[in-house]
């Protein structure tokens, strides 16, 4: 906490000297070893590390394949490969830095749940929240950028995909789209610029960092109770321990956890959350059947395509770019939508019921988004196979199948006798995907705009523990003392 | 300072630091407006990208019922070489019951003579709803319609590139082209 007094005393002639004129170890001391942290965080609490050694692993890899990698179209698929094969040890770089994306993300994203179970977005902490979400997109942006760079078929077909969004904006929308790719259609100039922003992205995300932690230790550390640590000497005393070695070791074991599931990816399975599509060239004249983008963002993309209708004069395409930015920036306006002051789901029976809903609704948004979403989930019928021709009265006729074959009898019988007949399908209803993307969208939205400020205000809250030591020795409840 | 407020000769004039605060602010404000404008316009089309910008086509090798695929500026555009059925078929659909309204005969060029070639069509190589290149009869589907389908979300184009089905708003863009000759179209983009 910012309000703690510094403890840190120079030893040596050396530190004495270099703590009056830049007291750069005594800002560390301050932060990472006497810094009072909550004394009951659990391990949902490591992922802020975690986070923070996944950032340094992409910097680092990244910077070496910067090194190997050529950013132009006609050589960046080739200089990859050349990577994986002729550069010592370049096969580990590239997949340590192509399984670190998706393990960042999966580390962010449990942050993130973890910060909407405890309600660490709210007073006194919005500010620290808001980075994180610009982190978050930023983190966005730059796994974007980069997957483009291997110039393979999902990096070319994925990125025109994401640029289309851009031109369904109305009036500019072609314009900043040409802007942005620096011609009529992603070319070299766009491969070039995406490079030098991919190179760009990850340091302002290290500079957002600092202000994220800046911000998390003014307030000091939310803890899995939500009741902040008690102010008087005493009591900080009681409710906290010191950074250092506490959560020094604490958050190393995770790390190191972490790492050996990391390493898992990257020597068992490397390529298990890529798609074989981006091992093929780019190709601007063959779209890949099935574009998806990496697992991370198809909850998102699950939500572009959910909105297939339109609503007034905005067309589906448009407002499904809008749903999708907008289930992002309406993060940023949390802290001020939940309205209940109780921080922690561990005291908010109904509300927790409504989290792990919220839980399971991004987990199947991201199944939708990795679905066809015209594949039924729930079929109600068969599909049927519809032979229509021409009957000798010159009217459409049809006949009805179920089995192909005897469509296709048919049809040649029909064609034999010198009548046109085609073969159509016509699909039985179903409950398919794009149906259970628009139901889970709805309650993404709701879960926010309704759900959060109302239960706030009519939920019956369960009491909170007066402090954080009462709430580790188990006296957080006001129920009689059991008998001695 | 003080001293200025202490001499009767050096009293402070606002008017004129208003000016300079002003003038110093505005100055400031060009500068930076210029020094945005070249890194804002760098990102635009370069000479040579816009340079390659169109492409004669000889449509007489497309084969009937086939098409081919060109890259202008790195954008597709399909030639196809409609059979009679399949002009039939985009003459026959009744207008006013599809989404973007277009007749066939709209969605063709004039040769110089001033007559449509309808067994030629040209259109866009990009699905209108989010860019992705549909699959044709090179590639054994032509949708439901006779035309494309976009294999990313399912739109289905007729055979005069007309959204049918699918989520794309619109018809597969026309491009602006005209016929240098009986065999020889002009793309540009």
């Amino acid at each position: 906490m910012s309000g703690h007094a510094s403890t840190y005393e120079p030893k040596t002639g050396f530190t004495k000297w270099l703590d009056s004129r830049l007291p750069v170890v005594r800002l560390a001391y301050d932060s990472f070893v006497d810094f009072p942290t909550p004394k009951n965080l659990n391990y949902w609490y490591t992922f802020g590390g975690i986070l923070a050694v996944c950032l340094m692993t992409q910097i680092l890899t990244g910077v070496v394949l910067a090194m190997h990698y050529t950013a132009s179209v006609d050589s960046a698929f080739a200089s990859v490969e050349r990577i994986m094969r002729d550069v010592p040890y370049g096969w580990l770089i590239r997949y340590i830095h192509a399984n670190g994306a998706s393990m960042f993300f999966l580390a962010v994203y449990i942050h993130m749940f973890r910060g909407l179970y405890y309600g660490s977005y709210k007073a006194p902490r919005e500010i620290l929240w808001i980075l994180g979400v610009v982190i978050f997109l930023l983190m966005m942006g730059t796994a974007f950028l980069g997957y483009v760079l291997p110039w393979g078929q999902m990096s070319y077909h994925g990125a025109n995909v994401i640029t289309g969004l851009i031109g369904a904006v109305p009036v500019v929308g072609d314009s900043i789209k040409a802007w942005l790719m620096g011609g009529p259609s992603i070319g070299n100039q766009t491969l070039q610029r995406f490079f030098s922003l991919h190179y760009l992205l990850p340091f302002m995300i290290a500079g957002v960092v600092v202000l994220h932690i800046w911000a998390l230790h003014v307030p000091g550390n939310n803890n899995p109770t939500g009741v902040e640590p008690r102010k008087d000497p005493e009591g900080l005393k009681q409710d906290t321990v010191p950074f250092h070695p506490y959560y020094t070791v604490k958050d190393g074991f995770a790390i190191v956890v972490f790492l050996i599931i990391f390493a898992a990816f990257v020597f068992y399975m490397p390529n298990v959350l890529g798609h074989a599509d981006n091992y093929i060239e780019a190709n601007p004249l063959v779209t890949p059947a099935h574009i998806v983008p990496e697992w991370y963002l198809l909850p998102f993309y699950a939500i572009l395509r959910a909105i297939t209708f339109n609503i007034g004069p905005i067309d589906a395409k448009l407002l499904g770019v809008i749903a999708m930015f907008g289930s992002i920036a309406i993060l940023f306006f949390l802290p001020w939508l939940d309205t209940s002051k109780v921080k922690s789901m561990r005291y908010r029976p109904v509300a927790r019921q409504f989290f792990f809903g919220f839980v399971v609704a991004g987990l199947l948004l991201g199944w939708c988004g990795a679905s066809n979403p015209d594949d039924p989930i729930i079929p109600m019928g068969s599909d049927k196979l519809v032979v229509s021709y021409e009957d000798a009265n010159g009217n459409t006729a049809s006949q009805t199948y179920e089995e192909y074959e005897a469509a296709a009898e048919f049809r040649e019988q029909k064609m034999a006798e010198g009548v046109d007949a085609t073969m159509t399908v016509d699909k039985a209803p179903a409950f398919r995907f794009v149906h259970l993307a628009q139901l889970l969208t709805l309650y993404y939205f709701a879960y926010f705009l309704v759900i959060l400020p109302l239960l706030g205000l009519r939920e019956n809250p369960k009491d909170e523990p007066a402090s954080i030591h009462k709430a580790v020795l188990g006296h957080d409840r006001a129920a009689p003392a059991p008998a001695e | 300072m003080s001293d200025a407020q202490t001499t009767p000769h050096e009293t402070i004039d606002e008017d004129r630091r208003d000016f300079i605060h002003i003038a110093t602010a505005a100055t400031a404000v060009a500068g930076a407006g210029a020094l945005a404008y070249v890194f804002i316009d760098q990102m635009n089309a370069a000479s040579d990208t816009k340079a390659a910008s169109s492409l004669d086509v000889d449509v007489s090798k497309v084969p009937l019922g086939g098409e081919i695929r060109v890259l202008i500026g790195g954008k597709p555009f399909f030639i196809r070489h409609r059979t009679p059925e399949e002009i039939r078929e985009a003459e026959a659909v009744d207008v006013s019951s599809l989404r973007d309204p277009q007749t066939d005969d709209e969605r063709l060029v004039p040769m110089q003579n001033g007559e449509l070639n309808r067994a030629i069509l040209v259109t866009s190589g990009s699905c209108t709803h989010l860019g992705c290149v549909p699959v044709g009869p090179a590639q054994g589907n032509t949708g439901d319609f006779g035309g494309w389908y976009c294999p990313c979300h399912g739109s289905h184009y007729d055979t005069s590139g007309r959204i049918r089905r699918g989520p794309a708003p619109a018809n597969l863009p026309v491009p602006d082209y005209n016929w240098v000759s009986p065999a020889v179209i002009n793309i540009s983009l």
